[in-house]
């Protein structure tokens, strides 16, 4: 059977990931993973809840081990654990902090002792089915990502070309988790096979980001978001020196781009890709909007549709934003299908926020709204309208707060007594931009 | 500045801390509404981590300092109007 290395370097001392109590070596990391994978039940679904870097690390591997998938939900809410634990009974997670998890059967990350013997780099079944990464489906129901460790493998070394890592490595901070898609391939496949050490914790404040920055060697590269690296140049604090920024998951206004590089003086880098497709593209947003695929990537179209395949692309995936194709592998984004929202980079879609607020008891009817956008880089707030006699917003946004992830939560909550649907029973956008314009006005008035 | 803070001085900062949350997130509610208490994250306001960074901009330019997480915990000072009130009024310089 075909095997691929658990990571690419061969140096057992080089250093494999930075923490708060200095750097831990490659080899160190395969002596964690080891004992690790000693102590992990091996049950076959392994949800990593770690939130620092390293132990993900240290779990991720431990679990490939032991012939483990690990699941990789988009959201951490009680409802989405509840689903999982019903889905994958034998699921274990793996965690390192003391969070409520009662909906599932937990294993608390253990204090290691490395053996004494030199540890082995691992080889991997390219076909084992090493990760499922799942996105909010239109129905409701999440939608699983497939990702075999060959293609996870092609992917990491795709991204770390595309960005140049693999002849020049960088150490990596990342403000985004290490779970979701973004994070697990810019900070966690970049590491295992572009070389890149990086930084276990996830610096938030901008100054942490600036202290985090400052402890590490350089070359830096920061892995960030629109918002985090708006938040980071708003605070107006000294940055220490960073070599290379990389943004992902929302646009990026050439006008941050371009403050980006005069106060770093690093190039900025932004991804574009997908959940389902994994990383596609970059492109140096000062450059202009052309983006370039990564190494190994083909898009196809037909019709309106654009399709992603080849490289470390699982399948054929359709994308869910227009694109126009150039020459030479580039090409150009022109927008996103109605349907789909993207707030400070969590992805779903209207219909499903819509099914969640329509199974609340008490809930007659009722839309969610996403309010033009009032500025780039900044973040719109949904909006939503319902039906439910009887029921205070108060209570509804309890109930929700169950079910959908907390950047979705509607603000406002608008009770009405009827929705203003067309004949057919359909909710034209119009409709609701028109109660939205009232509530907002009304507001307006209440609060001067 | 380290010395104790009175809880006076805490209560005093209370609605001007609580009319800079709802303008800084744009919140459908009056700055009275904020219990002093109630957590502003979970089933209180329902903050997220969103919420976190724009209030902490707000703070660093009316207050003039730079809030920091210790040990990773990025929502210890928000779990209530009154903590971070209270964390304010001992990390000040404006």
């Amino acid at each position: 059977m075909n095997r691929l290395p658990l990571l690419a370097g061969d140096d057992l001392a080089a250093v494999f990931a930075w923490r708060p109590e200095g750097p831990v070596s490659v080899g160190d990391y395969l002596a964690d993973v080891h004992a690790l994978a000693e102590r992990l039940p091996a049950t076959g679904h392994l949800l990593n809840l770690c939130h620092d870097r390293y132990r993900f690390a240290v779990g991720f591997a431990a679990g490939l081990l032991r012939g483990m998938t690990s699941l990789q939900p988009s959201s951490q809410s009680p409802e989405t654990f509840r689903r999982l634990a019903a889905d994958f009974p034998d699921l274990v997670a793996l965690c390192d902090d003391p969070v409520e998890t009662p909906e599932l059967s937990r294993f608390d990350f253990p204090l290691l002792v490395r053996g004494r013997s030199t540890p082995t780099i691992p080889q991997i079944a390219v076909d084992h089915l090493a990760a499922i990464l799942f996105t909010s489906g239109s129905t409701g129901l999440p939608q699983a990502q497939k990702k075999t460790w060959g293609k996870l493998v092609l992917n990491g070394r795709a991204g770390a070309q595309a960005l140049g890592l693999d002849r020049r490595p960088h150490v990596l901070v990342g403000t985004v988790p290490v779970q979701h898609s973004y994070g697990f391939e810019s900070t966690f496949l970049l590491a295992l096979h572009g070389g890149c050490p990086f930084w276990s914790g996830k610096p938030f404040y901008p100054q942490d980001i600036a202290s985090t920055l400052a402890a590490v060697p350089q070359p830096r590269l920061l892995v960030t978001t629109p918002f985090h690296l708006s938040a980071l140049l708003a605070a107006g604090i000294d940055l220490p020196a960073v070599d290379l920024l990389l943004s992902a998951t929302a646009p990026l206004s050439t006008k941050l781009a371009t403050e980006a590089e005069t106060r770093t003086g690093a190039p900025l880098l932004e991804i574009y890709g997908s959940t389902e497709s994994g990383q596609l593209a970059s492109r140096r947003t000062t450059d202009g909007a052309t983006w370039t695929l990564l190494p190994g990537v083909r898009l196809e179209q037909d019709g309106d549709h654009t399709l992603a395949c080849a490289g470390h692309v699982e399948g054929r995936v359709a994308l869910s934003d227009v694109i126009e194709l150039l020459p030479d592998g580039r090409f150009l984004l022109h927008g996103r299908h109605a349907d789909l929202i993207n707030i400070a980079g969590k992805r779903t879609s209207l219909a499903y926020l819509n099914h969640q607020l329509a199974a609340v008891p008490g809930v007659a009817d009722g839309a969610f709204f996403l309010p033009d956008e009032e500025s780039p880089d900044g973040i719109t707030r949904l909006a939503a309208f319902v039906v439910a006699p009887g029921l205070t917003a108060r209570q509804i946004t309890v109930v929700l707060r169950q079910r959908i992830e907390a950047i979705f939560l509607p603000r406002p909550l608008v009770l009405v007594d009827e929705l203003p649907r067309n004949s057919t029973g359909k909710l034209p956008r119009s409709g609701l931009q028109t109660l939205y314009a009232e509530h907002v006005e009304r507001a307006g008035h209440g609060r001067s | 500045m380290s010395q104790a803070i009175s809880p006076e001085a805490v209560d005093a900062l209370l609605p001007e801390v609580a009319d800079l949350i709802v303008t800084a997130l744009n919140l459908d509610m009056s700055p009275a509404e904020i219990e002093a208490d109630a957590p502003l994250f979970g089933d209180g306001l329902g903050l997220d981590s969103i919420d976190v960074l724009e209030i902490a901009l707000v703070i660093s330019k009316k207050y003039g300092f730079q809030l920091k997480s210790d040990n990773q915990d990025n929502v210890r000072i928000f779990s209530s109007l009154r903590a971070l009130a209270t964390h304010i009024a001992s990390q000040r310089t404006q």
